[in-house]
């Protein structure tokens, strides 16, 4: 992975051409929404997330009649801009990825839509439900987005039972962070098996120190000698958080998702880390739970159900911290960017004036997250190693009794 | 409530894909990054080891070095001071020799001086007696050429001797 400052660079022109042309086609939009009062001027601080956001507020309307007159209105009623609504779309998941709207057209990805029934597995793209106003194969998107079965009449059908298994946005963004995790840490391993015993280079070298430091800050320390057989499970997770907390932070497509904000996705890493370290409990360790030392038997009656929520309450903390942390960063974020537009709709130059204000806190706070983005992934797999560390602890203190 | 409710779809996709990662990072990027870390840190230890073996092994030649210098300036000196002691023993027995034979000339000397002083004395007396006796001789010769003054001269001290 050598990637030179030219290369870098190359990439980031298109990037911001994209970016300059988005803004510049909003600005259009608004011109054209507004010739009659000339009021909205403010899609010249364009940035991505500016552009994000017309989309989301011009999205309800899309697929309704375009007439100008009518429009002008439309767009004038949907200027009461409900930031809530807003940021929780954002936040939650979506059967489409949305990636920008330019004038008119939605540029969205519509994402495979697979569904388990009594009649088997339908597998087709999102684009059908054609973003809410279609019913396809007797299912369709409800109010938050989410897919519901369709009754013959055309009711929504809340006792069908399916099992909705589509790639969503969520699914796709963590699709795309892992490959390129295993792409980025495949051929760093082909580097290290070319050059044996020489110092890493580049790229090799910044994932070296954070694989040292999960070996030896926190692996070492927290497991033991025993460390070596849960390396390769925290060094993943640790990766798998950190890629997927950077990506959410790239404001447009691929990342943008809110993947480690997503409780799903921490359930399932807190289950895997509760997996493991039920699997490698010794009889020290479970011993501790059901028969705790050192307490008289009757105890146990009340010990044993403390003990045992405790087991649980490990993982769940670790599926709320991390799942609370990135989410939390992505609506103070939204929120500052939504500041503009709720100012922008009372009057365009507070609008103007506080986008400033907006941007710089958001500066600020991208910042921060960056940081939360390593933070959350090096405590996630802190805890998880102490979990593994109590797991498989030696208790000596059985010899006493 | 929609945001804290997972999304059995999205369990299921993460479970699998998280689980497919989970195998092929370990198997194949992790072992042989690790592998190769610890191989490479293995080797810079006994670099490091090795290094500090050649070092130990210096200061073991250097110390040993500066010993035998030590031993060589010591037997150095002591040979100076040996020759220095030599040289001084040797000028002072010369010295002393020295004194006992200028001593013992000088004694040898006054003692001949003495004997010729006591010849030359004893010669001295010997000469003076005789030139008295013959000075004696002629005074008295020269005297008693006269005769009545040697008459004279006998009855003078005949008178002065009383018979007892």
């Amino acid at each position: 992975m050598k990637l030179s400052k030219n290369k870098i660079f190359r990439y980031l022109i298109p990037v911001f051409l994209v970016a300059v042309y988005a803004g510049y086609a909003s600005l259009k939009v608004y011109g054209q929404e507004t010739s009659a009062d000339s009021s909205h001027a403010h899609g010249g601080e364009a940035t991505e997330m500016v552009v994000e956001m017309d989309a989301q507020h011009a999205g309800a309307e899309n697929h309704e009649n375009h007439q100008e007159a009518n429009h002008a209105e439309n767009a004038h009623g949907e200027e009461k801009v409900d930031a809530g609504k807003l940021i929780m779309e954002h936040i939650a998941d979506a059967h489409d990825w949305h990636i920008a709207t330019l004038g008119h057209t939605h540029v969205t990805i519509p994402l495979p839509v697979i569904i388990k029934d009594d009649a088997g597995i339908k597998v087709f793209s999102s684009s059908r439900f054609e973003h809410g106003h279609a019913t396809y194969e007797g299912y369709k998107l409800g109010e938050k987005g989410q897919i519901v079965a369709v009754n013959a009449d055309g009711s929504e059908n809340h006792e069908a039972s399916f099992v909705d298994l589509s790639i969503t946005k969520n699914v796709a963004a963590m699709m795309i962070a892992v490959i390129l995790l295993c792409f980025i840490m495949l051929s760093i391993a082909g580097h290290y098996s070319k050059n044996r015993n020489k110092a890493p280079k580049g790229f090799a070298n910044l994932v070296e120190t954070l694989i040292l430091f999960i070996r030896d800050e926190v692996a070492k320390p927290s497991i033991g000698p025993k460390y070596e057989k849960f390396l390769p499970y925290l060094l993943t997770i640790f990766f798998f958080i950190f890629f997927n907390n950077l990506l959410g932070l790239v404001p447009f497509f691929p990342g943008g998702a809110n993947v480690t904000g997503n409780i799903a996705v921490t359930l399932v890493l807190a289950l895997f880390t509760f997996v493991i370290t039920s699997i490698n409990g010794n009889s020290s360790y479970w011993g501790h739970i059901f028969m705790p030392p050192g307490v008289p038997k009757v105890l146990w009656i009340l010990l044993i159900p403390i003990e045992i929520i405790g087991m649980l309450n490990k993982p769940i903390v670790l599926m709320i911290r991390l799942f609370a942390n990135i989410t939390a960063g992505h609506i103070i974020i939204l929120g500052f960017f939504s500041l503009i537009f709720i100012f922008g709709a009372m009057n365009q130059y507070l609008g103007l004036g506080v986008s400033v204000l907006s941007v710089a806190f958001t500066t600020f706070m991208s910042f921060l997250e960056l940081l939360v983005a390593f933070l959350q992934a090096y405590v996630f797999t802190l805890l998880s190693s102490l979990y593994f560390g109590s797991a498989v602890e030696e208790h000596h203190h059985e010899e006493h009794h | 409530m929609e945001l804290v409710k997972p999304g059995l779809g999205l369990v299921f996709w993460m479970t699998l894909t998280f689980s497919i990662v989970l195998f092929i990072l370990s198997k194949f990027a992790w072992k042989p990054i690790l592998n190769s870390i610890r191989e490479r840190e293995d080797s810079i230890n006994n670099a490091l080891n090795a290094a500090e073996e050649a070092r130990k092994q210096m200061d073991a030649l250097k110390s040993d070095n500066e010993k035998l210098l030590n031993e060589a300036r010591q037997e150095r000196d002591n040979l100076l001071k040996e020759a220095r002691d030599m040289k001084e023993e040797i000028i002072s027995q010369a010295k002393k020799t020295a004194d006992d034979e200028a001593r013992r000339i000088v004694a040898s000397a006054n003692e001949s001086i003495q004997a010729a002083k006591l010849k030359a004395l004893n010669e001295l007396k010997t000469q003076v007696a005789e030139i008295s006796v013959d000075l004696a001789e002629k005074v008295l010769r020269k005297k008693m050429e006269d005769r009545s003054a040697q008459e004279a001269f006998v009855n003078e001290n005949l008178k002065s001797i009383s018979l007892k």
